[in-house]
Parts: structure tokens; C-alpha cells; sequence
């Protein structure tokens, strides 16, 4: 089958409703350059959110044509082929063919392709002038493309396809301005490039398409583009949102697989040479090598000789990952603290203003207090994005992932999770969010589900809280201390590892996760675009995450604060009279057999806002004076604690639960910031609840075999 | 004709041509979209530090892909130089 498409052509947008603005999709291959394009595109006016069912993130702006007209630009995510594998790239594919009922078809696609990597890159291409719709082909990188001693016809291309060929640089601007003369044109030509389809399979789309355009009412050319995608979609990823293939098209799609595999054709190989075989007689034609190209390593052949050799490579990922947690450490209590003093002066006016009373308490022990509990997050999750945006876009990113493959391949999973899971030693969370580079569902999934196992900057304080109780006296070498603080970040490591191999063992099991990954060429970032995307993601975390934080610290308030005693006793009573108290007192038959008394109890209760407050809580139950001098207070904290006595006058806080108090918080699941952003990765209450009691389940068994093995000993 | 390798055998800076590769698996159809098929010149650029995955030269560009699906394709070495 020969299919000559008519080279007629198509409006500008759906008839009939010229009131709509017209929608345009972008689309390409990863690291072409396409969210700088449709930055370029669209500057700030752009709209984060999700497609509804699925945790894909779904990417609208606004463009205005060079009349000034707006229009609507959807980025798809970054897609080698059409056949998806991910559910990312099914949405890409979804879209494209009109089956998400959540966004229509776009009337116009925009295609960015990499013009130092034409072959590869137009392969996509290849398959969605087989839409029938009309596309704009963007050839970007024609910088690297000409440094690299390619000389691309543009015309002759444009010639070819019979489409608009713009070449562009997008990380400068170069091209924008024709790309938008072409978006704007009232009509736009469909494209006239015809390819045979393989005669071994040219029946069977025939058929395929015949049915599709019957049982599944596919207009004509999406049907034949369907048709031959089915071909190629073993294993195809369904996702949320799509609408299935009607039961007659499965059939005969089907049969003509079994046919096949008796008689051994290749379906799927005849039809992507055949592809590769056009594209080759097409870049034959239109790239020309000028110079000796092949001369000599390129730069980032050069770079990665040291940044992945077996010696240096480990220096490097080391040295980054050090300056990555350094700044954070450094960096982040700078805002921190313009945080916690903006949150002061707002409180101090509030004062002011309300008289004493309990909706002054509401307000500011509350609502001010909770608000403070999102954004004391941010610097850090700011600077960790600040990072992985800037790993993602020169490149190093890939080659983090290349580096740790093996190591993470032990537990089942693949060299991505590296990064989502490292960043987790400083807050989970970004962690949690970087996990949507890892393509598997269920590796992200199970990636998700460790992460907080991670040591985060909220348990430190706790840790150093309990090590000073344990070792008071500076007799004790540092060695010992610093070697048991070592402990718990290597306990919650290997607590990571362990899960996540179970877990790849039995709840989620899955195919052997691939590394078939690009190493994308370094490229400097343009530090606008790495900002934008710092800022969308913090706002994405704020938007969803804070909502569910800042109600949730509200109703701990409250825990906390109410029943309110009746005459005015000190802080101490007011806590332990309130439900967070009585929640001390209802939990302790169940942490009794580690050890930990409700007063202990009320600190595990409060710690749900964040894991350090349990120092807070413990500064109140204790009744420990602040003097505004931080050294004093945890030096008297840390004496009021160690004098603290059981009813029967032993000491509370013997070194045997100083020590089960860290490792209960190494294991367990604490923070509701982190499951407020599991349940928006994961789309629902399941996974975040189910990780609530798999992790704290497990803290309380390590906790108790801890203790009474501890207490038989004589500890 | 000489002896066909594995590609997971190559040695590194080695270059050959792609003869054989599996026919089903997803693995092996993204790869054939990824460019890398029968009659395809790849070279192998270097493994990673702990020994898998690799990482190839095809069609210009940079690809990794692990030994257990590198053992499955067959390539003809080009001849020394
Ligand atoms: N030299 C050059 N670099 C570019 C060009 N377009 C994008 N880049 C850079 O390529 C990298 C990847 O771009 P990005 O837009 O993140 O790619 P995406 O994965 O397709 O969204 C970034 O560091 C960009 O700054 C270009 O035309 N020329």
C-alpha cells in the first residue's frame, strides 16, 4: 500500500467556532531543546496541573501569533516514538490521536527536532505526518548543528516534506519570529511526503485500519496512523483518560500477530527500517558533512571521560553531591530565618491587633503557626530543585544515572531513582517530586515508597537532641557520637534498599527495569529557564502539598491546645490536659512494650507537623524555659530530659531509649508534608496511607525486638 | 563475513555493524526506534564504572543500554585498525 497523501489544504482552526482559540501541541524527542522553545514560546504565561487520572504533568501557555492573536500551546512530554512506554509518553500519544477526552484533538502540531541528531529525531516526526495533520517542523540546534560540521538545506527539507521547516536556536531566540510567522499562518499545507508501507504487513493495515475506522470511528488518516502504531505498541501503556480499542479491532489485530509469529515476520522491525529507510533517503538528500566532522572526541566525550571513569567519575558524582547538600546546609538557614522572622513580626502585629483570647490563639498558634510549617520547607526544597533542574538540563543527570545503574540494580531498580532518592537525605519531598524522571510506574512508585526511610534535615535535631542525652559530657571522643549519628543515616539507607527489594519482589513486581537512556550532549542551561522551573515546581508543592500541610498542622493545633484546663495553669498541665495529652496516654499500651511513656508518646503525636518538633514538645512537657539562646536550650533540654524520671523514680530517658527513640524515628513515617505530596504523585490516599503503616509498622518491630533484647541484656 | 559478537562483548572504542537482533520485547523495539538496528554501524564507548550498564555510539548520538540486552544483539566487528 502506497498511500500519496493530498497535498490540500487544512483551516487554521475548527470551523464553525472561530470564537475558540486555536490549540497547537508541541512535541519531540527529550533534551531537544523543547521546554526552552515553548518558554521562548509562551514566557510566563503558562499553566501547570495534571491530566486528570494519571501523575503526568500537563503543561499549557499561551502564545500570541505575530498579529497578536493568542493561541494555545500544549507541551506534550518528550517522546521518542509513539509507541509509548511510559505513562508520560502515552499521554503524549493520546493527545496526538484525540483519545483523552480531557483535552481535544490540537489542530495544529509543532515538531522540534534536534538538527545534530536529524535520523533519530525524525522518526517521531515520521510517524505523526502520518496524522494527516497540519505540522511545523522546528530544526533546533542548528548552532551545535553547524559546530558540528552539519550543513542542513532547510528549503530542499521544506521541499520534501512539503511543510513549514523552521531552523531555530531556542536557547537564544534565534528563529522565534519565523516560527511564529508559520504559527500564524491562516492555512498551513499538509505534508506530501509519501513512504511504502512494507508489503508484509500492508494487508494487515489495510484491515486494521478498515476496522478502525468502523468499530472505533477514527477519521481515515488517524485510523491508518493508529493502525500502523499498533504494529509497533507491544506492551502498549494504557493509561487513565485514553479510550480503549474496540473488541473487533483487538481481534484482528491479534490474529495477524499469531499469523506472524508462525510464519516469524518481523512485523515491528520491517515497519521501523521501513520508516528509517524514508528517513535516511530524506537526510541523504538534505544534510550534507561539511569538513572532517569525525575529527577528534567532542567536548562532552572529552567531559565524560573523567566524569564517568572509573576513578574520577566517583570523584565527581561525590563532589556534587557534596556542594549540592553543603549549600543546602548553608544556604537554607539564611531564609529559614528571615522565615521565622517575617512569621514573628506577622504574629506581633496579629497581637496587636486581636485581644487575648482563643481566636487569637486560633490565628496565630494556628493558622500563622501552620502557614510558617509550609513555607519553613521552601528554601531547602527550592535549592534541592535549584540542583536537579541544573543536574537535568546540562546533561549530568543521565550520567549520575549511568554511574549508580548497577548499584541500584541490585534492589530492582534503575540508575534514575539515584538522584530522587539521594536528595531525600535533605527532604523527601523534592526527592518524591523528581521521581517523575523515572519512567516505570511502578520503579517510581517503589522509589516513592523508601524515600522517606532517607534521613532527612527534620530528624537531625531529634538525633542530636537524644546522642547529648546519651553522651552528655564532652569526655566521650566526637568519633563516638558523629559514628552513631552515621548509624541511623546508614540504618535508614539500608531500610530504603531492603524495602525497595522487597517490594520489587513481591507488591509491585515488574519486568526488569531497562537503561536504554540517551547520555544528551553537556550543554550550558540558560539560568532563566532552570529559575522558572524552581519556581513552577515550589509553587506546584505550595499549591497542592500546602493546602492538605496547613489544615493538617491546623487540626494538631487544636489537638493540642484543647480541652483548654480551667484555670490558668502552665504550659505543661494546658498540654497534658489537652487531646494531644490523652493521645500520649491512649498510645502508650502500644509504645509501652519499646519503652516510651506517653509523655514520649505526646512528642511521637506532635511530631506529625514535622519530626523536629518533637524537641518543642519536649521543651513544654518538660517544662524547660526559653531563653531565646539556642545552645543554652538545647544544653537545658537536654539536662531536663535526662532527669526526667519514670513514676517509680528511674530514669526516663535511659541510654537503651534514647538510642530506640532514634532508631523508631529513623524507620517510621512522621511527616504529613510527605504524605500530602505522596498522595498527589500517586493520585490518591492509597499509596501515602499504605506507606503511614508499612513504615511505622516497621519502626515499632525493630523498636521493640530493640528494647526487650536491650532490657534482657541489662541495658 | 567475520565471527559475529555480542555487543556486550566489544571492546571498548570497538566499532561494528548490527546483524541480529531479537525480534520481540519491548527492549529491542524501542531500541529499533532509537535507531539501532540491523545493519546499523555502532561503536562501544565505554561501560560504567561498576561494569554495566554501556554506553554506544549510533547514529551520532549516545545511548546506554544494559549487558543482559547488549548480549542479545549481534554485531560484526569491523575490521581492526
Ligand atoms: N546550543 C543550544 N542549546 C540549546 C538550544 N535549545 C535548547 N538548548 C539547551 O539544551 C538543553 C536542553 O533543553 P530543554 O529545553 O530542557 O530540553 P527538553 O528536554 O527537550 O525540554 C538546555 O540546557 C537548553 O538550554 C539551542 O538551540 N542551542
Amino acid at each position: 500500500m502506497s498511500s500519496k497523501l493530498p497535498s490540500h489544504i487544512a483551516p487554521a482552526a475548527t470551523p464553525g467556532t472561530p470564537s475558540r482559540q486555536p490549540v497547537y501541541a508541541l512535541v519531540g524527542n527529550p533534551n531537544c531543546g523543547k521546554s526552552t522553545l515553548f518558554n521562548a514560546l509562551t514566557g510566563l504565561k503558562q499553566k501547570v496541573g495534571n491530566y486528570p487520572g494519571v501523575t503526568v504533568e500537563r503543561k499549557v501557555g499561551t502564545a500570541y501569533t505575530q498579529h497578536g492573536h493568542p493561541l494555545t500551546l500544549i507541551d506534550l512530554p518528550g517522546t521518542y516514538s509513539l509507541a509509548a512506554r511510559s505513562p508520560d509518553e502515552a499521554v503524549t500519544r493520546d493527545v496526538l490521536l484525540g483519545r483523552r477526552a480531557d483535552t481535544a484533538m490540537p489542530d495544529r502540531i509543532v515538531c522540534i527536532v534536534d538538527a545534530t541528531n536529524l535520523e533519530r529525531n525524525l522518526y517521531l516526526v515520521h510517524q505523526i505526518l502520518d496524522l494527516g495533520r497540519p505540522v511545523i517542523l522546528v530544526l533546533n540546534m542548528m548552532d551545535l548543528a553547524r559546530a558540528a560540521g552539519l550543513d542542513i538545506r532547510v528549503a530542499r527539507l521544506e521541499k520534501e516534506l512539503g511543510i513549514p521547516v523552521i531552523a531555530c536556536e531556542a536557547s537564544k531566540g534565534t528563529g522565534i519570529i519565523d516560527l511564529k510567522l508559520a504559527m500564524s499562518r491562516p492555512e498551513l499545507p499538509l505534508s506530501r511526503h509519501a513512504w511504502t508501507v512494507p508489503a508484509a504487513i500492508a494487508t494487515a493495515v489495510s484491515e486494521l485500519q478498515a476496522s478502525l475506522q468502523d468499530n472505533d470511528k477514527k477519521p481515515p488518516l488517524i485510523a491508518r496512523a493508529e493502525a500502523l502504531l499498533l504494529l509497533t505498541d507491544q506492551d502498549s501503556v494504557r493509561v487513565a483518560g485514553s479510550t480503549p480499542l474496540s473488541a473487533r479491532t483487538e481481534e484482528i489485530l491479534r490474529g495477524w500477530e499469531k499469523r506472524w509469529e508462525t510464519e516469524g515476520t518481523d512485523w515491528a522491525g520491517v515497519l521501523v527500517n521501513a520508516r528509517y529507510d524514508a528517513i535516511g533517503e530524506l537526510t541523504a538528500e538534505v544534510v550534507h558533512t561539511a569538513g572532517d566532522l569525525a575529527a577528534g572526541p567532542s567536548a562532552s566525550d572529552r567531559i565524560d571521560s573523567v566524569a564517568t571513569h572509573p576513578v574520577w567519575g566517583w570523584v565527581v558524582l561525590g563532589s556534587i553531591m557534596a556542594v549540592m547538600f553543603l549549600s543546602i546546609f548553608t544556604f537554607a538557614g539564611v531564609p529559614m530565618g528571615w522565615i521565622e522572622g517575617l512569621m514573628a513580626t506577622v504574629s506581633g502585629w496579629v497581637s496587636a491587633l486581636l485581644p487575648e483570647g482563643e481566636l487569637h490563639d486560633l490565628i496565630i498558634d494556628g493558622g500563622l503557626a501552620g502557614i510558617e510549617g509550609v513555607i519553613i520547607f521552601l528554601p531547602q526544597i527550592l535549592i534541592l530543585f535549584l540542583f536537579i533542574g541544573l543536574l537535568e538540563s546540562t546533561g549530568y543527570m543521565a550520567r549520575a544515572a549511568f554511574i549508580m545503574d548497577r548499584l541500584m540494580s541490585k534492589v530492582g531498580l534503575n540508575g534514575r531513582s539515584f538522584i530522587p532518592l539521594l536528595s531525600s537525605y535533605a527532604c523527601a519531598i523534592p526527592g518524591i517530586m523528581a521521581a517523575r524522571t523515572i519512567e516505570q510506574p511502578k520503579d517510581r512508585l517503589v522509589t516513592i515508597l523508601v524515600a522517606p526511610f532517607m534521613s532527612c534535615s527534620a530528624r537531625l535535631p531529634v538525633y542530636l537532641l537524644l546522642i547529648a542525652a546519651i553522651m552528655p559530657t564532652d569526655e566521650v571522643p566526637i568519633g563516638t557520637k558523629v559514628g552513631l549519628m552515621l548509624l541511623m543515616y546508614a540504618l535508614g539507607t539500608f531500610g530504603a534498599f531492603g524495602f525497595a527489594w522487597l517490594f520489587k519482589k513481591t507488591l509491585l513486581r515488574g519486568a526488569p527495569p531497562l537503561m536504554i537512556m540517551e547520555l544528551p550532549p553537556y550543554r550550558l542551561p540558560r539560568l532563566r529557564d532552570v529559575f522558572m522551573q524552581m519556581v513552577e515546581r515550589g509553587g506546584l508543592f505550595i499549591k497542592r502539598a500546602g493546602t492538605v500541610i496547613f489544615a493538617l498542622s491546623v487540626v494538631l493545633w487544636f489537638l493540642a491546645s484543647y480541652p483548654k484546663v480551667p484555670d490558668d495553669q502552665n504550659d505543661t498541665d494546658a498540654l497534658a490536659h489537652s487531646y494531644a495529652g490523652r493521645a500520649g496516654h491512649v498510645i502508650e499500651p502500644a509504645i509501652a512494650p519499646l519503652g516510651f511513656d506517653w509523655r514520649i508518646g505526646i512528642g511521637l503525636v506532635q511530631s506529625l507537623a514535622a519530626r523536629e518538633v518533637f524537641n518543642s514538645a519536649m521543651s513544654v512537657i518538660f517544662a524547660v524555659e526559653e531563653t531565646g539562646d539556642e545552645d543554652a536550650d538545647t544544653g537545658h533540654l537536654r539536662d531536663a530530659i535526662r532527669a526526667a524520671e519514670r513514676p517509680d523514680g528511674t530514669p526516663l530517658f535511659t541510654p537503651l531509649i534514647c538510642l530506640n527513640l532514634m532508631i523508631f524515628y529513623v524507620f517510621s513515617m512522621q511527616c504529613i508534608s510527605t504524605l500530602a505530596v505522596v498522595k498527589r504523585e500517586t493520585n490518591g490516599w492509597k499509596w501515602p496511607l499504605f506507606q503511614l503503616g508499612y513504615m511505622t509498622g516497621f519502626a515499632w518491630l525493630v523498636c521493640l525486638g530493640v528494647y526487650q533484647v536491650g532490657t534482657a541484656l541489662g541495658f | 563475513m567475520s565471527a559475529l559478537l555480542k555487543l556486550s562483548e566489544l571492546a571498548v572504542n570497538q566499532s561494528g555493524t548490527v546483524r541480529e537482533m531479537p525480534k520481540a520485547g519491548v527492549a529491542f523495539i524501542r531500541l529499533r526506534e532509537m535507531g539501532l538496528m540491523a545493519g546499523t554501524p555502532v561503536r562501544l564507548v565505554r561501560v560504567a564504572p561498576l561494569g554495566d550498564p554501556i554506553e554506544i555510539k549510533v547514529r551520532g548520538y549516545s545511548l546506554t543500554l544494559r549487558k543482559s540486552e547488549a548480549a542479545e544483539i549481534l554485531v560484526e566487528p569491523a575490521a581492526a585498525n
